[in-house]
């Protein structure tokens, strides 16, 4: 069953168009990823999706309401929990969660089986101000405070932006539980590393969607030789890389760069010798499989070329 | 829900570092202050008198004037452009200057004239001055009257509801007035578009609360607040300046609640348009200074211009100030005070619904 439809979805702010007409949909207890860097309209999908902005033309349905002129519906269906920190600072732990069941007509004790595996962590600190908690702990909370009633779909807009690496993988620990008890998951990240954890990912860029497909699937289909490259003098490697004839694209990947080649039969030793010849040497070239960040940089290239 | 929600609000209000020592503070600040401040009672005018005459009539005019409270005669000068010397240097506020033979004048002709200059860079005080000023002249010579002409006309001015024209009974209503205006207009002003700011609005709009509720769970906490304040500036009014209201305390309280209702909503109005504290900070003093200086609160609306009047009229504030004295001084009931009452809940139906309205979860 499809927890969520969303089709043609078009946004502009002014002279800014936001969504360019977008469509996915996610199956109940499917977690779904949005992936794209800031500003790419993530975001903005949410606000529609969540009945907080209406879109411009296209349809979003969730659970089988349409975000018109059922959005009374969905707001007691979805759990929301936005990219900043948007719980009341001045209540306690235990007064913010107290405080969101009660506006979903519900309470604390009726949901928390739910909640526990998350809440029990925060618990000790149920007595501390939301303002005085740390950045893991308050995500913690709002992602309780997100399940209290038991929502149907859950959308998480950028959970772990600003959140240490120990939490952030605790964190997709916990949504994995929360997918197994068949609560349709949305998230998004700017993270490619967290993109792999979906089940499915959209890859989204200026508005569009670029490629939706599970994360190997993703990977798979990008039918290009990869190579990462190191050496000691890294920006003028890579500015001599781009000039390559052989090399379509290269980009800079943490520590090392990560080049496209035109053609598959291309081998390491031929990229070392043909560096070797322009006067670098001591080059660490090695062939590689694509990740979801090398097929984000390579569709987004390909897209502007377009 | 609603008690929650209201719940809410004034925990965020006490665990405010700020703002409940503001609401304690503020009334009785102003209290203490305002009626000393802003009170128009003229007293102690610096005279200098130019007595180029020198004669019994002239020294015991200048007598009298010294005697009354209103005047000091602070210098004498020997010539009318040495008194100039003194107003220019601000040691006097008013000249008076007494002619050569002013006295066989006043004998002979029973017409002699004197000069007043007055010193207007305060507009109020050199008016009222001149005024206070001419009258105890006159008031000297009808009393100097031996000769038999007495005034024909005798006219005893007799002040009702502020016999004493104590200007801090006519101010305390007012005050009152203004108080409630700033604090329980300024706090809901601020309070969505603070939610808004903080983020806190997003997650309460993803919930299935109403807007009616919602909007209720903010005005409610200021119309308590409202109370509070009401009640301490009534004991305060009554202990510092024994003023308290000759009408029903009954009246005054379900009248001030209707204001409150009006500022409040007014107030929820401009932050559910303002995208920011700050705007909605200025916005709100855009028409609190227009409210404020067009309520009659300083000066009569009734000596306005025909169009001020006008604007006068839309001003849910002038008709508070004016419930406010009838009840304070004048003592009237709610049968006297229809007009302004249904002046006012119209005020109160209109913002708050407009407040309900214009507060949307989806944009």
């Amino acid at each position: 069953m499809e927890s969520i439809i969303v089709k043609d979805v078009t946004k502009r702010y002014g002279s800014v168009q936001a969504l360019r007409g977008v469509s996915f949909s996610a199956h109940k207890g499917e977690m779904f990823g949005l992936i794209g860097p800031d500003g790419s309209g993530k975001t903005s999908l949410f606000r529609i999706m969540t009945t907080l902005l209406l879109a411009d033309s296209g349809s979003v349905t969730v659970d089988g309401f349409d975000v018109r002129k059922d959005y009374k519906r969905i707001r007691e269906r979805v759990g929301y929990m936005p990219g900043r920190f948007s719980l009341y600072q001045d209540l306690s732990v235990e007064e913010n969660l107290n405080f969101f069941a009660t506006l979903f007509k519900t309470t604390v004790e009726e949901n928390y089986p739910l909640v526990k595996d998350i809440y029990s962590q925060i618990e000790p600190f149920k007595k501390r101000k939301a303002r005085d908690l740390s950045g893991g702990m308050k995500q913690k909370l709002a992602l309780s405070c997100a399940l209290i009633h038991k929502p149907s779909v859950l959308f998480l807009d950028e959970p772990t932006t600003g959140v240490d690496p120990v939490s952030r993988k605790e964190f997709w620990g916990m949504l994995g539980r929360l997918k197994e008890q068949g609560i349709t998951i949305i998230v998004s990240t700017p993270y490619m590393d967290e993109a792999k954890l979906c089940d499915r990912i959209a890859l989204i860029n200026e508005g569009t969607f670029m490629k939706i497909d599970t994360p190997a699937g993703i990977t798979s289909s990008l039918e290009k030789k990869i190579m990462s490259v190191k050496g000691d003098d890294m920006y003028p490697i890579l500015k001599a890389l781009r000039e390559l004839p052989i090399v379509d694209m290269a980009f800079g990947f943490g520590d090392m760069h990560h080049i496209t080649l035109r053609d598959f039969s291309t081998t390491t030793d031929a990229v070392v010798k043909m560096m070797g010849n322009i006067g670098f040497t001591n080059l660490e070239v090695r062939e590689i499989d694509a990740n979801i960040e090398d097929c984000y940089m390579i569709l987004s290239k390909m897209k502007s070329e377009n | 829900m609603l008690k929650y929600l209201i719940e809410k609000e004034f925990k965020a209000i006490m665990r405010n570092k700020f703002l409940p020592k503001l609401i304690l503070v503020f009334p009785v600040m102003m209290m203490l202050l305002m009626p000393w401040a802003a009170n128009l009672d003229i007293k102690d005018i610096k005279v200098a008198v130019v007595d180029n005459d020198r004669s019994q009539l002239s020294t015991g005019l200048v007598n009298k004037i010294n005697s009354s409270t209103y005047f000091i005669v602070e210098r004498y000068a020997k010539s009318y452009n040495d008194a100039k010397t003194m107003v220019q240097n601000g040691e006097v506020d008013i000249i008076l200057e007494i002619p050569e033979n002013y006295e066989k004048d006043q004998v002979r002709e029973k017409n002699a004239k004197v000069n007043i200059s007055v010193n207007a860079v305060n507009g109020t005080r050199g008016a009222m001055g001149g005024a206070y000023l001419s009258n105890i002249i006159s008031e000297f010579f009808s009393g100097r009257n031996v000769s038999g002409q007495t005034a024909l006309i005798n006219v005893a001015t007799q002040t009702r509801y502020n016999p004493t024209m104590d200007y801090k009974k006519f101010m305390v209503p007012a005050l009152m007035t203004m108080l409630l205006t700033l604090l329980c207009g300024f706090l809901p002003a601020l309070n969505i578009v603070s939610e808004k700011e903080a983020g806190t609005i997003e997650q309460i709009n993803v919930t299935p609360i109403p807007k009616f509720t919602f909007i209720f769970s903010k005005l409610i906490p200021y119309w308590i607040i409202g109370f509070i304040v009401l009640t301490i500036v009534i004991l305060l009014a009554k202990i510092i300046y024994g003023v308290s209201p000759v009408g029903s305390l009954a009246t005054f309280y379900l009248l001030a609640s209707v204001f409150v209702l009006v500022v409040s909503g007014l107030g929820l109005v401009i932050s559910n348009y303002s995208n920011t504290m700050q705007q909605a900070m200025f916005v709100m003093f855009f028409f609190m200074l227009i409210m404020i200086m067009m309520a009659g609160l300083f000066t009569p609306v009734d000596s306005m211009p025909e169009w001020a009047q006008l604007i006068a009229g839309i001003n849910p504030m002038r008709y508070f100030i004016e419930i406010m004295r009838m009840l304070y001084l004048k003592g009237s009931g709610l049968s006297d005070l229809t007009r302004q009452i249904t002046a006012l809940a119209l005020f109160a139906a209109a913002f708050n619904l407009w407040a309900i309205i214009s507060y949307r979860k989806k944009n």
